[in-house]
């Protein structure tokens, strides 16, 4: 399902002292089956982005286009939960929306409301709780008996439950250990690739966006200042600057190489082990000379 | 969604309003309240919401925006205007329609309870949107003290206000916020019958109890920690200081009584 906002700008509390513009004109393409990653400092605007994508907010001027449904102003919302079922949103901190009896009924929830019979609804779960890498006996536990890295796993698999067609994460491993971390932004991945999920990433993490994204796109200030390939991001380390944003560590670590060897490699190397790989071809052919 | 919703909020400013002692807006919407049920007619009725916009003038907020954020108090309003127009049998009747009556009294009465409700909630509503919550409670505390002597714990009670006030905005957040979260997983909390807007709340709640459960605990914590241990021998910080402005407002009201009182009949 593509997904295009075209001229997007948002204002909070329209018409109050306390009006707030917090998007001006974001134009973003992001095609189906794609993993496009929104980078930006704190207040840049990401997490209004992001609520557009599901239509939980309309712009208040310019439009969106989610799969065949065209999101405006004065869009009535009879016609947004059909959107809201194909695209899932993991929101920060996504374990403060676990509320049922039991971590079953919980991931079972959104799937039901979209009129998913029971039984259905409940594989889907038996089957997910055993992809996130929890023990199938917190199914009949409480939600709010586990520990944090598990809440955050059952949340993540109630939206996963409605099997979307699109997943936005914000920030999804927020607080999370580093292990966990890895394991989860994994399992994304594995998703994008295997069920072809579009998968649009909101992060703060240039090494996160730098492994996993197909593109990036850069927030700031309400507008979407740059857009491309990672390759075509992290060439420009002045202009990352400007926006207070840093080269994710592995580029770093190859510009300090590249200035030490006083040569440079083919191209820019989004992981460690891609960064390795050639680091290793570059000594060979060295030692050939 | 309810981000236009005004209680508890501050807007900061520098209008005369908003420069008055915290102590003086108290007392005054205290009298005014009072003084409120001394009309009883509709020259006095008028008075009083010509002063209401006086004094929404002098505190410089915009009419649209105080409207707006006072729907779901207007609804409230509109409902007893309705009772009393149904309910009063007093006067003559001025329309009939199948077993519904409506007398010339119970219009009177239903447009000045309406005006007595709408200048109360206008005037509550401009102390707390000129005034910080925490000159509110600084005030409160101030005008309770002399009550200290029957061991009411004032500063405790202030403290308590204080906290409310604060945590009402980071609650709304939170409730717009989860609200999303259901949203985003089909819950549907604007639309359906009853009885599934209903089911629809239980998901918004739950959360909502667990998280304020939870900043509560880490409130006590953090206060804990840094020493917090009651109203005994603190000093204070933000002064109160009453000026002469602080004296008009109020002898405003005396006159504001005196001319009610004159024209009541």
């Amino acid at each position: 399902m593509d997904i295009t906002l075209q001229q997007v700008s948002y204002a909070y509390a329209k018409n109050t002292p306390f009006e707030k513009r917090a998007l001006f004109d974001v134009n973003l393409d992001i095609p189906s089956g794609s993993y496009q990653a929104i980078i930006g400092h704190t207040g840049s605007g990401k997490s209004t982005v992001l609520q557009h994508l599901n239509a939980l907010l309309k712009p208040t001027e310019g439009s969106i286009k989610i799969g065949d449904v065209l999101v405006k102003a004065d869009q009535k919302n009879k016609h947004l939960r059909k959107v809201r079922q194909k695209v899932g949103i993991v929101f920060q901190f996504p374990e403060h929306q676990l509320f049922d009896e039991t971590v079953l009924k919980d991931i079972m929830f959104g799937p039901m409301n979209f009129g998913v019979p029971a039984e259905e609804a409940k594989s889907r779960a038996i089957e997910l709780t055993r992809l996130l890498g929890l023990p199938e006996e917190v199914l009949e536990k409480s939600p709010f008996d586990l520990s944090g890295g598990q809440m955050r796993r059952v949340a993540i698999a109630g939206v996963l439950a409605m099997n979307p067609e699109v997943l936005v994460l914000d920030e999804p491993t927020a607080g999370l250990d580093p292990r966990g971390r890895k394991e989860i932004m994994d399992l994304f991945y594995r998703l994008h690739q295997e069920k072809g999920l579009t998968t649009v990433l909101v992060t703060h993490s240039m090494e996160d966006a730098a492994r996993y994204a197909d593109r990036i796109a850069i927030m700031h200030d309400g507008k979407c200042v740059l857009e491309g390939t990672p390759q075509e991001i992290f060439e420009n380390e002045e202009r990352l600057l400007d926006y207070r944003l840093e080269l994710p560590q592995c580029v770093k670590f190859q510009k300090k190489v590249e200035q030490m060897m006083g040569k440079k490699l083919p191209t820019i190397c989004l992981t460690e082990e891609k960064l390795a790989e050639e680091l290793a071809r570059l000594m060979k052919e060295e030692r050939e000379v | 969604m309810l981000e236009k919703m005004i209680f508890g909020r501050y807007i900061p400013g520098d209008s005369f309003i908003h420069r008055l002692d915290a102590r003086a807006k108290l007392i005054f919407v205290f009298l005014f309240i009072a003084i409120v049920f001394i009309a009883n007619s509709w020259i006095t009725y008028g008075i009083l919401f010509v002063f209401t916009f006086l004094i929404i003038r002098m505190s410089k907020i915009r009419l649209y925006f105080l409207i707006n954020g006072l729907k779901p108090v207007v609804l409230l309003i509109i409902f007893t205007f309705l009772l009393h127009l149904i309910f009063t049998r007093e006067g003559s009747v001025i329309f009939e329609w199948k077993f519904i009556k409506i007398y010339e009294e119970g219009l009177r009465q239903g447009i000045f309870i309406s005006i007595r409700f709408f200048v109360l909630v206008i005037l509550t509503s401009i102390l707390t949107l000129t005034t910080t919550p925490i000159s509110i409670t600084d005030a409160l505390e101030a005008l309770l003290n002399p009550l200290k002597k029957w061991r009411l714990p004032v500063h405790e009670l202030a403290l308590m206000m204080s906290i409310s006030l604060r945590f009402i905005p980071t609650l709304m957040d939170e409730t717009d916020k989860i609200m999303k979260a259901q949203m985003a997983r089909g819950s549907d909390m604007t639309s359906g019958s009853l009885k599934e807007r209903m089911n629809a709340i239980v998901p918004l709640l739950i959360p909502l109890f667990v998280s304020a459960f939870k900043r509560a605990e880490d409130l006590a914590t953090a206060m804990e920690v840094r020493g917090y241990k009651g109203g005994e021998g603190r000093t204070r910080y933000r002064k109160l200081e009453w000026a002469t402005r602080d004296t008009v407002i109020l002898l405003s009201l005396v006159v504001l009584a005196i001319i009610l009182l004159y024209f009541r009949q």
